[in-house]
């Protein structure tokens, strides 16, 4: 049994809690608004139902597998004992969700804050496979996210697990700290989406044999920053209640959350906004909705331990790095993303937490989130990989070339997002 | 090579984690997990280039 169990919370802060949380899938809408927004006009029905699709099949997972395996702070779970320390590596929670109902009423919100949190961080491959990676393999991967890989993080960081209790184990400031879910969910959904990525390909024509590659912009980037917008809600109220349920922080606490989230996003974009400016001559929109959730994406790690002047910090750098590093992953390193997520998710979440670690008060912090990192890259990309690439053998990622030629819409939906709209002839299938 | 390099990366995990246990030193404590975020770097970098020489290959 875990040692730390959740401190209550008082009636006023469970309510704000709660009504939080009902917020929270707002962060998810604006997500896979992004997403279809992102892919081709002919693929859009099919981005947006397999997001409706990946969110239920997530959600049915975790609770009859995933909730098992997650457990809460305080209960039950395997422990191993290594150097004369004990290391919580796995949640045994009831299951099915055996006995929720007489649970506390705190461990049903913290269950309830898990079950957004894996919608989202299995949301985010799917937006990077877009134009070519099945409705089946999207909810697939959902699937093997909330059954396995999410568990265990989630335990490990949110449920007393040995990362959380780096802290009390090896004096390493307050544990690995992530409130608003860095590592959980963007993280997590970052590196899987570079494996998807890596094992579905990348869209037929998008690296031609000779020359750079071809670019294949979104089709609506009105969907694109009104996703943007929708998830700037999302965020505040994911950041306020992780703040709550993770790191216990008392009302007066939240408005300087809120406000570090809303600065990190600021500056991210105002940062993108001016890095685009110069290499291009004019803003790129898109680089620029990148941009603006890279700087919500770190803030999730830091938003509720910082200042707002460390916060405006964390979203310039944000902001600065990512337009830069989706150039480089397209041009230089043949990694074909049509969201953006492996920068905006993977590297924002990183550097969130790294930045939680530089700014934190309590000594030994930033070893903790360091030991947080090089799990996240040693072994959570690693192990994503081989669960992808089992998981390709049994149902295929990729849709067949004719599929690609023609759309996801109409290959696998039997008509398109848009019947009435004129779709040009892809000069890229010449 | 993609998978040489994806089979670095545990490597500098349990380096990281080894840290935590044989050093009680801060300072020694943290280089060594630095080193072991390098070594995930380094592995990292080898499956990019992986990827990128199989993409080379298979470009139509």
């Amino acid at each position: 049994m875990n040692q730390q169990a959740a401190l209550p919370l008082s009636e006023a802060a469970f309510a704000l809690t709660l009504a939080l949380v009902f917020l929270a899938p707002l962060a998810i809408a604006g997500v896979a608004l992004i997403n279809t927004g992102l892919g081709r006009s002919r693929s859009a029905a099919q981005a947006l139902l397999g997001s409706l699709a990946i969110l239920a099949v997530s959600a049915i997972v975790f609770a009859l597998i995933g909730a098992t395996w997650t457990g809460t702070a305080g209960a039950a779970g395997h422990t191993l004992q290594l150097a004369g320390k004990p290391w919580d590596w796995l949640g045994a929670g009831p299951l099915l969700l055996g006995g929720l109902g007489s649970a506390s009423a705190q461990s049903q919100l913290a269950l309830l804050f898990e079950f957004m949190a894996v919608a989202l961080a299995a949301l985010i491959p799917w937006g990077s496979g877009a134009d070519r990676l099945r409705l089946s393999a999207g909810c697939a991967v959902a699937a093997v996210m909330a059954a396995g890989v999410f568990p265990l993080l989630a335990h490990w960081i949110w449920a007393g697990g040995w990362l959380a209790r780096l802290g009390a184990n090896f004096s390493l400031g307050a544990g690995f700290v992530d409130p608003g879910g860095a590592a959980t969910v963007h993280v997590l959904g970052g590196l899987s989406a570079l494996a998807v990525v890596w094992i579905a390909g990348s869209r037929t024509g998008k690296f031609p044999k000779e020359g750079l590659s071809t670019a294949l912009p979104g089709h609506n980037a009105v969907y694109v920053l009104f996703g943007c917008l929708l998830a700037l809600v999302g965020w505040l109220a994911w950041n306020v209640a992780g703040a709550v349920i993770w790191l216990h922080a008392p009302l007066a606490a939240l408005p300087v959350t809120a406000v570090n989230t809303l600065l990190s996003a600021a500056g991210a974009v105002v940062a993108t906004f001016t890095v685009t400016r110069v290499r291009f001559g004019k803003p790129d929109a898109s680089l620029c909705a990148n941009g603006w959730l890279a700087g919500l994406v770190a803030s999730c790690a830091c938003a509720g331990i910082v200042t707002p002047g460390e916060a405006l910090a964390i979203g310039l750098i944000a902001g600065i790095i990512t337009p830069l590093l989706v150039e480089l992953l397209e041009l230089a390193l043949s990694i074909d993303d049509p969201s953006g997520a492996i920068t905006v998710h993977a590297v924002g979440g990183l550097w969130g937490l790294l930045a939680a670690g530089i700014f934190a008060p309590q000594p030994g912090q930033l070893v903790a989130q360091l030991v947080g990192i090089a799990t996240l890259l040693g072994l959570v990309l690693p192990l994503v990989y081989l669960l992808f690439w089992l998981l390709n053998r049994v149902v295929a990622f990729r849709v067949d070339p004719d599929g690609e030629r023609i759309g996801m819409d109409l290959h696998e939906l039997g008509g398109g997002a848009y019947p009435e709209f004129v779709i040009h002839r892809d000069e890229s299938y010449r | 090579m993609k998978y040489a390099g994806l089979l670095v990366m545990p490597a500098g995990f349990f380096l990281s984690i080894a840290a935590l246990v044989l050093f009680p030193d801060p300072v020694q404590r943290t280089a060594f997990v630095v080193c072991g975020l390098g070594v995930e770097c380094l592995g990292l970098v080898v499956a990019v280039r992986g990827h990128m020489e199989a993409r080379g290959e298979r470009r139509p």
